[in-house]
């Protein structure tokens, strides 16, 4: 005997965050709305910086600000429109009329966030390495990319929050950039401070384990508050 | 068993109060049309029904459960088709409603059904935007049905609707559904034909509650007035 397909059983927060990340990332697929003006973005960033700063090695400190203000900055243009086409669409009415755990949206905008950041620095860590980098990244590779999957943890995390945050305000479009920049400042600080080894020969791309395990506790606490927050920042 | 109970219940917006101590009873099964003006409250009065909205004041129940305190309790047992189709323009009719029924944990065969029933299913695989506004309320009437909801909240449901597809949909959410519906209309002659009890709203507040068999012209008239 066949199950009754109107049989509802209580949905399975993995499987409503899968389905909320294919819906966001098939949304950008066909609209290309966000990924590709980061692209744009960060490349002209560092192409202006190569010209503006007139050279072609940046000191190791100056390398690592400059990478991670223009991802920093990348992120700010989809963090306002992370939630944009929920609201104009009705999607979020949607979602709070199902049963759903609320935290799933919240994931399910945090990894969307982090698959952006990552579509993005495909491009524009070879793009900077090329422009702004002498030698290139090379062997410090591997620690780079542990460094920027934790940055765009903290990036993804409070994106998602605040992007949560302006979306429900006329001003949102200040207000995503005014709350997120003082809440990403001390995600800025360990970051830039661990990637600055990376980019030094003399330091020898030893990494400051202290920043990374700060990074890390950081992104953990903040996960935990978004997560608790974000029901309040749904319901009316 | 009554499906909805208001007792006083008042929504306020800032300064304006959209709903002002709105009292009323619907028993299970039964279809209460909701009337008025424009800007009467009629979207707001289905909005707090929907656990969209939490009411300022008064005491509400939907299918036996105190709201807000009890939202979660309602929530995948109502369905709400409002203004907006709830549905993602650049994605198909089928991709979103794959997303609800997995919002709802409901079987996805389910799809394919509904897409059937309301006629739809050649043109289920085509991003909305490329559909009519008719083609996508029938869409939104699916993606209300998708978990079989005890509780119909219907704003204009035949908006955009031809007489052909309004009697496609009938079966699904009209008086044969046997569902308890809630039917906000600015047709008064076809929600009095719908209805087992009319609720008239202007400025947020109840004007007439009565039978259809209880009303007569006048008072329809004054309540547009």
């Amino acid at each position: 005997m066949s199950a009754d397909p109107t049989e509802q059983r209580a949905p399975r927060t993995a499987s409503v965050v899968g389905a909320l990340l294919r819906a966001q990332l098939r949304l950008e697929l066909r609209t290309f709305e966000s990924v590709p003006a980061m692209w744009l973005f960060s490349v002209t960033a560092f192409v202006l910086f190569h010209f503006g700063l007139n050279v072609t090695q940046l000191s190791a400190n100056l390398a690592s600000g400059v990478l991670w203000v223009t991802l920093l900055l990348a992120a700010m243009l989809v963090i306002n429109r992370l939630y944009l086409a929920d609201a104009e669409q009705g999607g979020f009415d949607g979602f709070l009329l199902s049963p759903a755990d609320r935290g799933a949206l919240l994931l399910a905008k945090v990894l969307t966030l982090l698959c952006y950041l990552a579509a993005v620095e495909l491009v524009a860590v070879p793009a900077f390495a090329l422009l702004l980098l002498q030698p290139p990244l090379g062997q410090t590779l591997p620690a780079l990319l542990g460094v920027l999957a934790l940055g765009d943890l903290g990036i993804a995390v409070i994106g998602a929050l605040v992007g949560a945050l302006a979306i429900r305000t006329q001003a949102r479009d200040l207000l995503g950039p005014m709350l997120s920049l003082p809440l990403l400042v001390p995600v800025m600080l360990c970051v830039a401070g661990a990637t600055a080894p990376l980019f030094d020969p003399l330091r020898a791309g030893a990494i400051p384990l202290r920043l990374l395990v700060a990074l890390a506790l950081y992104d953990a606490v903040f996960g935990l508050i978004a997560f608790a927050l974000f029901d309040f920042l749904l319901e009316d | 068993m009554s499906a909805i109970s208001l007792r006083g219940v008042t929504r306020r917006y800032g300064e304006r109060t959209a709903l002002a101590a709105v009292t009323l009873e619907l028993p299970t099964g039964q279809t209460l049309a909701v009337l008025g003006p424009n800007g009467a409250g009629k979207s707001t009065l289905l909005r707090v029904l929907a656990t969209l909205l939490r009411p300022h004041a008064g005491e509400l129940a939907v299918l036996g459960h105190s709201l807000p305190q009890e939202n979660w309790a309602v929530r995948g047992k109502i369905g709400l088709l409002g203004h907006e189709p709830m549905l993602y323009r650049e994605l198909t009719a089928r991709e979103n409603l794959r997303l609800h029924a997995k919002l709802h944990g409901v079987a996805l065969e389910r799809i394919g059904e509904l897409l059937a029933l309301v006629a739809l299913d050649r043109r289920a695989d085509e991003p909305l935007r490329t559909l009519s506004r008719g083609l996508v309320q029938r869409v939104a009437v699916c993606r209300t049905l998708l978990h079989d909801p005890e509780l119909l909240l219907l704003d204009e449901p035949r908006a955009n609707l031809d007489p052909a597809a309004c009697e496609i949909i009938e079966p699904l959410i009209g008086r044969a559904s046997r569902k308890t519906r809630v039917i906000v209309s600015h047709d008064p002659a076809g929600a009095l034909l719908e209805a087992d009890l009319v609720l008239g709203l202007r400025r947020g507040r109840a004007a007439l509650l009565a039978t259809p068999t209880e009303l007569d012209c006048q008072q329809l008239a004054e309540l547009y007035r």
